[in-house]
């Protein structure tokens, strides 16, 4: 006997589940549907090689909020951090790496003015995040001042502004709109720190260091380490996986049902209600509502048919930005490796190669004309440093965020991909000059290899570009901003939502806290 | 996957104004060179006189050119379910062979045209309307399969119409045209050639029209006029054909409304509902563009709506006010279209009035503007709100038509 589901949540990462065991402990039946053979989404865990583990999306834990954590239990469902408050260290080829460590920068090459300038910095984005924080975990305000709520949640926001005082609410506005490279120009001298700096805006996005409103991003960075208590840059203990195995854990426990292999090919619309699923397979599941948690893209222009949307509607969703520019570099070494300034102790921390603002703005722009950049980016994280479990047998992975990629659709793309590793081993033998020889095993995800894995459109971290325009009550679109749709009891749980990816689980929670409170 | 085909080698604005297919034809009655553009293309206001081009479609049989016709072809298995949503009608009632008049909404339910929809088979349609849609229809294509194709310059369209029209076009050589019911199509063999034959029009009176491929034109006017001779036929103008569709309470796009996408006071946005329409939005066949915002609009009710209206004296009250008083203290609506219809004998109009006065108010003012041997005269008349259409003569509908 097939039995009825209050709520079909579409895809098991880590905001489906959230959502999932929020209304699993409130007392719904959730049914989980994903379509791959593991659960997690781009929070997930898979071999490499025999004995090493690689999460092959997210390779971090910097956004998730303590509360949401505490309040699923995360660690009574083995979840434990391998390593927290990671330092960042920005590699130069000379040696001259620059440790970023709290409010405290090291380096050789750092002058004492912007060591004092970096403390001075961090005040102020701090100050900052603190009025923007708020807005980044509730619901999206309403761009609309018809009940009280409505207006009360704009002047939330308002004052949360406002309070910084005048001149800080005036330096708010100034920059809020403005792009970091500016920014970071009127704090800082040294070229290599300001591009270390820069790239906690850049990264997934299409968007570089000049790019208007990466300010803002850089504050919706920095409001993810506000908001996850003391953690900081952690790593989870047997990687990101593990993050969503402990949340689809707690929703166990609370009664979610979870499916995994179990493709949803539409999401299927009575009288404008959605009343259900249909699986690959012809399996019809029916359910009180459908909660999507796969990106706008997919939910609208995929798994819902255009019979029952607008073409107003249509045309928004396509015209959505979500063109990843991020790939993966993950490379099982034979042994550590070594980087030129970087002791044993900082191997563990991410380390980050960006020399120049400039040199992040020439890597980025051939990407937006389909070509690769000759000389890359990167976010290197040695995991089984961290963590044993990681690599057995002595050998260590290597996991790297690689920008700026194009989405290549080209008949080329094997040839491309093949080509660019080398590119990127390239760029990574001029900081560690031994790596090449301690490979064992490279693989290279482009954004359109994620976008094969994890099945987010265009490969695309944050489902759908996070900048300026795409904020709040505009994310993804203002039809959408409030986890609702036009059509009634299809929800949205994903980072398509506001307020974002990285993994964070907040949407996936205020679009569970949202439907218990009754939906509009 | 749908593909476009528009067969404009160039773009429409580097197009010079054509002449129809039609124009060498019928150019030798032209007696006032009174031209006017529609869509690319020189058209008619009228060809002599007036009054005489009106009363051959109430008395025998006019001819007005529709050759600048917007007109779309699309086709493909997706084309029923892609018809149903783009407009307010139900086209799965819409059986092959059958025409429908309706409108098309966009999300906020606001009207962007009016027009017709011809569907030739169960996965071919004809969208027929006064001006350029192609990227809404492109837009409206997402996610279907179909091929869309733009006919306009391909398919030549004649519009014969009043009480002789039936006769006519059977000693043309369309047998059986006769057994046309309105809104019916048909296609017919003439002179080794196929034309579509439509029992549809735009003057409420009996009429067809006739569709073939341009290279048709001439033959297809010759042979029609030929036979049309002895009974009065006669090519009219857009001045005519506007007198006969107010008298038929026809609305017109810039006239009645304005196109969503051509105003910019969003005020000016009209909905089905306001253009008393409603009896063309199915608001049960599942959903369609707009739906859920007439879902709204229809809760809220209407703040104005057109209504037909009928004025004491004489005069034509083109663009008047109207007042809940003859002192005019406070207005309450305008006309769109005026008219002394000269079959009624009545001054007729098109109105917009505000809510509750379109109900049906007989204490209503119209104040108009004269031009009086070279001075502007005010003049305030006394009108009500009257049944539409103002003429629906019997002959419109009835099936044969008298064999006159």
């Amino acid at each position: 006997m097939t039995r009825r589901f209050q709520n079909i949540i579409i895809g098991a990462g880590h905001n489906g589940l959230a959502c999932a065991a929020y209304l699993s402990r409130a007392g719904q039946s959730v049914l989980v549907l994903e379509a791959s053979d593991v659960i997690g989404g781009a929070a997930r865990n898979r071999d490499l090689a025999p004995g090493v583990t690689v999460s092959p999306g997210a390779h971090l834990l910097h956004a998730m909020p303590a509360d949401l954590m505490r309040e699923l239990n995360l660690s009574e469902h083995d979840l434990s951090l391998a390593a927290t408050d990671l330092n960042t260290v920005s590699l130069a080829v000379n040696g001259e790496a620059i440790t970023f460590d709290g409010d405290t920068v090291t380096g050789s090459a750092v002058s004492d003015a912007d060591k004092a300038a970096y403390v001075r910095f961090n005040k102020d984005m701090h100050r900052f995040t603190k009025a923007l924080g708020p807005a980044l975990e509730k619901l999206a305000p309403e761009i609309a001042i018809e009940t009280w709520k409505q207006r009360l949640d704009l002047m939330g926001l308002g004052w949360s502004i406002r309070k910084l005082g005048r001149y800080h609410m005036r330096e708010f506005l100034r920059i809020i709109g403005m792009n970091f490279y500016d920014l970071l120009d009127e704090y800082f001298e040294n070229p290599q720190m300001k591009a270390a700096i820069a790239m906690d805006a850049l990264w997934g996005g299409e968007w570089g260091a000049r790019s208007m409103g990466s300010v803002l991003t850089y504050l919706y960075r920095m409001a993810g380490y506000a908001r996850n208590g003391d953690v900081g840059i952690a790593q989870p203990k047997g990687g990101m996986g593990a993050v969503s195995a402990a949340i689809a854990k707690a929703a166990k426990a609370a009664g979610t049902d979870i499916r995994t292999g179990a493709r949803v090919k539409q999401i299927l619309v009575e009288n404008d209600h959605a009343v259900g699923v249909e699986l690959e397979t012809g399996e019809r599941i029916e359910a009180d509502r459908v909660i999507s948690n796969a990106d706008p893209k997919q939910t609208f222009m995929k798994l819902v048919s255009p019979d029952h949307l607008d073409t107003g509607f249509v045309r928004q969703i396509k015209n959505l930005r979500a063109r990843g520019k991020a790939g993966k570099l993950h490379l099982v070494l034979s042994s550590a490796p070594k980087f030129k300034g970087v002791d044993t102790v900082n191997l563990g921390s991410r380390m980050i190669i960006a020399p120049t603002m400039d040199e992040i703005e020439l890597a980025f722009n051939p990407s937006k004309y389909k070509k690769y950049p000759t000389a890359p980016v990167l976010e290197i994280i040695m995991p089984s440093v961290n963590d044993e479990s990681i690599a057995s047998d002595g050998r260590h992975l290597l996991s790297a965020v690689v920008q700026y990629l194009p989405y290549d659709d080209t008949p080329d793309e094997e040839a491309n991909r093949t080509a660019f590793l080398e590119t990127v081993l390239d760029q990574l033998e001029r900081y560690a000059p031994d790596i090449r020889k301690q490979i064992i095993e490279a693989e290279l995800l482009t954004p359109r290899d994620i976008e094969r894995e994890f099945g987010m459109t265009g490969g695309h971290w944050h489902h759908v570009e996070l900048v300026f325009e795409t904020f709040l009550f505009n994310r993804p679109i203002p039809a959408l901003s409030r986890h609702t749709s036009p059509i009634t009891d299809l929800y949205l749980c994903g980072a398509g939502c506001h307020p974002g990816g990285n993994v964070m689980g907040i949407a996936g929670r205020n679009a569970a806290q949202l439907i218990l409170k009754g939906g509009k | 996957m749908t593909s476009i085909i528009t067969n404009n080698e160039r773009p429409l604005s580097e197009r010079p104004i054509l002449e129809t297919p039609f124009y060498p034809s019928y150019k030798h009655l032209i007696q006032n060179d009174n031209y006017e553009e529609w869509a690319g293309y020189t058209t008619l206001a009228s060809f002599a006189d007036v009054g005489q081009e009106y009363f051959s479609v109430r008395n025998t049989c006019g001819v007005y050119d529709l050759c600048p016709m917007i007109k779309y072809d699309i086709c493909g298995i997706d084309a029923e379910r892609y018809m149903n949503r783009l407009i307010t009608r139900n086209v799965k009632k819409l059986l092959p062979k059958r025409v429908t008049y309706t409108v098309w909404c966009d999300d906020k339910g606001h009207i962007i045209e009016d027009g017709t929809v011809f569907r030739l088979s169960a996965t071919e349609f004809r969208l027929c309307c006064a001006d350029r849609q192609i990227d809404w229809l492109m837009d409206c294509a997402i996610g279907y399969d179909l091929v869309i194709t733009e006919v306009t310059d391909a398919i030549v369209g004649l519009a014969v119409q009043g009480p002789v029209s039936c006769k006519i076009l059977k000693k043309t050589g369309f047998d059986g045209v006769e057994k046309l019911k309105i809104f019916q199509l048909e296609s017919f063999s003439l002179n080794g050639y196929e034309v579509m034959v439509s029992r549809t029009g735009f003057t409420g009176d009996l009429g067809y029209e006739l569709w073939t491929n341009a290279i048709n034109a001439a033959d297809l006017w010759e042979t029609l006029f030929k036979a049309g001779k002895p009974h009065g036929i006669r090519m009219i103008g857009s001045e005519a054909l506007d007198m006969l569709r107010i008298e038929a309470g026809l609305i017109m796009v810039d006239v009645e409304f304005m196109s969503c996408f051509h105003t910019v006071k969003y005020d000016r946005n009209r909905t089905p509902f306001e253009l008393g329409l409603d009896w063309v939005v199915d608001m049960n066949k599942g959903h369609f563009i707009g739906r859920r915002a007439l879902v709204e609009a229809r809760q809220k009710g209407l703040k104005n709506k057109l209504v037909g209206i009928d004025i004491d004296w004489n005069k034509r009250a083109d663009g008047a006010l109207i007042y809940n008083s003859e002192n005019c203290e406070r207005q309450i609506g305008e006309v769109t279209s005026a008219l002394w219809s000269p079959i009624l004998k009545q001054n007729i109009a098109l109105a917009y009035l505000d809510a509750p006065y379109f109900e049906g108010n007989n204490d209503m003012w119209v104040e108009v503007y004269m031009h009086r041997e070279c001075k502007w005269e005010r003049e305030v008349y006394k009108c009500r709100v009257t049944e539409k259409p103002f003429y629906n003569p019997d002959r419109k509908k009835l099936t044969p038509p008298l064999d006159l």
